[in-house]
């Protein structure tokens, strides 16, 4: 066993530095973003040519870019409050109503995992033009809801199959109806990982571009703005420090996201049924 | 058990039904109608109208026996399956790492390895263009250090920049189904295999790798899926020579306006994915059936 023990010890030196090195090579491209959105040059390249706030400057007066801004913080709130509000449900069904019609709902709720983005943009595209709702805001809304749906399912899911099936048993024990229980012991435990499936879909939505360009009416959202500015080689450093607000606001969601569902995971009464479940 | 099972009263089904119908609307109102019209309008002939007109094989026909979108589809399919072979191969042993060496350093471990996925995939994208491009950041690093004193045209416009770059983009996607599936192998085995005098790569191959297949198979299938119908990477750090099938399926649905065939080829693009879905199941059953 020592020696086993000794053997695994030396692996995991040579391990731990390849994951190192895994990481580096993970954010060392997306480092380089904010690394020349300070940059006083046009061109992305080495050496760097002296510190600048001009290209964040030249982002504060921009009316596209603002309406751009606005429109992804709406659409994304509203796509984000309907998956959520249909994660919480579907997988409550799908964890408490023991109906195989419920499973059936939950597994095609998570079924747009396994189809690439560019095939839920046109089919959702032949569905909002038949519908007479065509290209707009709305689509994108609706688009949006699809694409987070599979993360709130899978988040909630997970929570609601920790919370111990012995507390809604109790909770109808003590003649509370199936609705009681669900908003008066069920939903409060579920409250982290609901706020955390949120954010979650928030910026999923926030950073969705694929169905996004095919859903689009008049409005862009902020990476469709993006893409537009792409064409044009003189804005690039304009695009790098917008991409350093938005990566920077992607941080700070998933960071604030991820702690909170790891409190929900570990701060609640069910912890010390289920252990540990991180 | 029994009493929140059994005596179902009026308000439990009047809960129910509020709970289930936004779900099934969602479902089969969006999800399976659209997929279901996409199926619907392939079969149809391209007459400019929203759903074409009549009833026809030819866009599948053409889809398949003209040699352009033939080698266009062979280039996607290789592309991400080369994209998929880098992400697993370059994840399992973060993975690994994470399961059975990271001890209190996991969470934060992967946390850091997680969080990219929550970044924008087109500024990941991004961030390559200007990393390979022609005046771009590699080009200028390896004029600085003097490896070379002309910027090298080889990096962008090429499959490869648009393999790392989706490699890169989507890593994140490998590693949690892997780790999860060797989380879950239970450490007796490895002790017992151990004990029984396997050496440490014995024990790799023929107890914890087979355990874990469901998890590789599973991440396989995470990376392949958005990189088989991808055409922003191709725009973006390809080239022509790099065009793939969703930047085919993207031109039908714009310039090219054949809505019809777009749809083809994006059935065509679903097919080949469920029988992915088949296989890797079939493939889980065998693992597991092995435990």
């Amino acid at each position: 066993m020592t020696v086993a023990y000794a053997q695994r010890r030396k692996g995991a030196g040579w391990l731990g530095w390849y994951v190192v090195g895994y990481l580096v090579f993970t954010y060392l491209p997306i480092v380089l973003i904010p690394l020349f959105s300070f940059n006083d040059a046009i061109q992305a390249s080495f050496p760097l040519k002296g510190f600048t706030l001009d290209w964040y400057r030249s982002l504060a007066g921009n009316e596209t870019l603002r309406a751009a801004l606005v429109n992804s913080i709406s659409i994304g709130a509203l796509a984000s409050v309907v998956a959520t509000a249909l994660g919480v449900m579907i997988s409550y069904m799908e964890v408490f109503g023991r109906s195989p019609l419920a499973r059936v709902v939950s597994g095609l709720a998570r079924l747009p995992i396994l189809i690439p983005g560019i095939v839920v943009g046109i089919a959702l595209l032949i569905l909002v033009n038949l519908s007479g709702l065509g290209p707009s805001r709305t689509a994108i809304v609706i688009g949006h809801i699809l694409v987070a749906l599979p993360t709130t399912v899978i988040v909630l899911r997970g929570r609601f199959m920790a919370i111990p099936k012995s507390l809604a048993e109790a909770a109808a024990d003590l003649g509370a109806g199936e609705a009681v229980a669900f908003r008066r012991v069920l939903l409060p435990l579920a409250v982290p990982a609901i706020v955390s499936a949120g954010m979650l879909a928030f910026l999923t939505s926030f950073d969705e571009f694929i169905v996004a360009f095919f859903l689009a009416g008049t409005d862009p959202t902020l990476p469709l703005y993006i893409w537009s500015q792409l064409r044009f080689p003189k804005s690039l450093p304009t695009v790098m420090a917008l991409g350093t607000v938005i990566l920077a606001i992607s941080v700070v969601l998933a960071t604030a996201a991820e702690l909170l569902r790891r409190r929900g995971l570990s701060a609640d009464p069910s912890k010390s049924t289920t252990g540990k479940n991180a | 058990m029994a009493s929140f099972k059994t005596d179902i009263d009026a308000a439990s089904l009047r809960f129910r039904f509020f709970m289930m119908t936004p779900g099934v609307l969602v479902a089969c109102g969006l999800i399976v109608f659209a997929l279901g019209l996409l199926l619907f309008l392939a079969f149809r002939v391209n007459d400019g109208s929203l759903l074409g007109a009549g009833a026809t094989f030819d866009n599948f026909v053409n889809a398949v026996s003209d040699p352009l979108y033939a080698m266009v589809a062979l280039r996607s399919l290789v592309i991400a399956a080369l994209v998929t072979l880098a992400t697993v191969v370059t994840a399992y042993p973060v993975a690994w790492y994470l399961a059975f060496h990271a001890g209190s350093n996991r969470s934060v471990i992967l946390f850091l390895l997680t969080l990219p996925f929550w970044t924008s995939y087109l500024l990941r994208v991004f961030a390559w263009k200007i990393v390979l491009a022609y005046n771009g950041v590699l080009n200028s690093a390896l004029m600085m250090t003097g490896l070379t004193t002309e910027p090298l045209t080889v990096f962008l416009n090429a499959p490869a920049a648009v393999i790392v770059t989706l490699a890169h983009a989507y890593a994140p996607f490998a590693i949690l189904p892997i780790y999860v599936a060797l989380e879950t192998i239970p450490p007796s085995l490895r002790e017992a295999a151990s004990d029984l005098g396997a050496r440490p790569f014995t024990a790799l191959r023929r107890v914890v790798l087979p355990l874990s297949m469901p998890g590789v198979l599973a991440a396989a299938l995470v990376v392949f899926v958005p990189t088989v119908g991808d055409y922003v990477t191709p725009a973006l750090v390809g080239g022509p020579a790099s065009t793939m099938i969703g930047s085919l399926i993207q031109s039908q649905f714009g310039k090219a306006n054949d809505w019809p065939f777009g749809a083809a080829l994006a059935v065509l693009v679903m097919l080949v994915i469920l029988a992915l879905v088949i296989i890797v199941r079939r493939a889980d059953r065998l693992y597991v059936g092995r435990k």
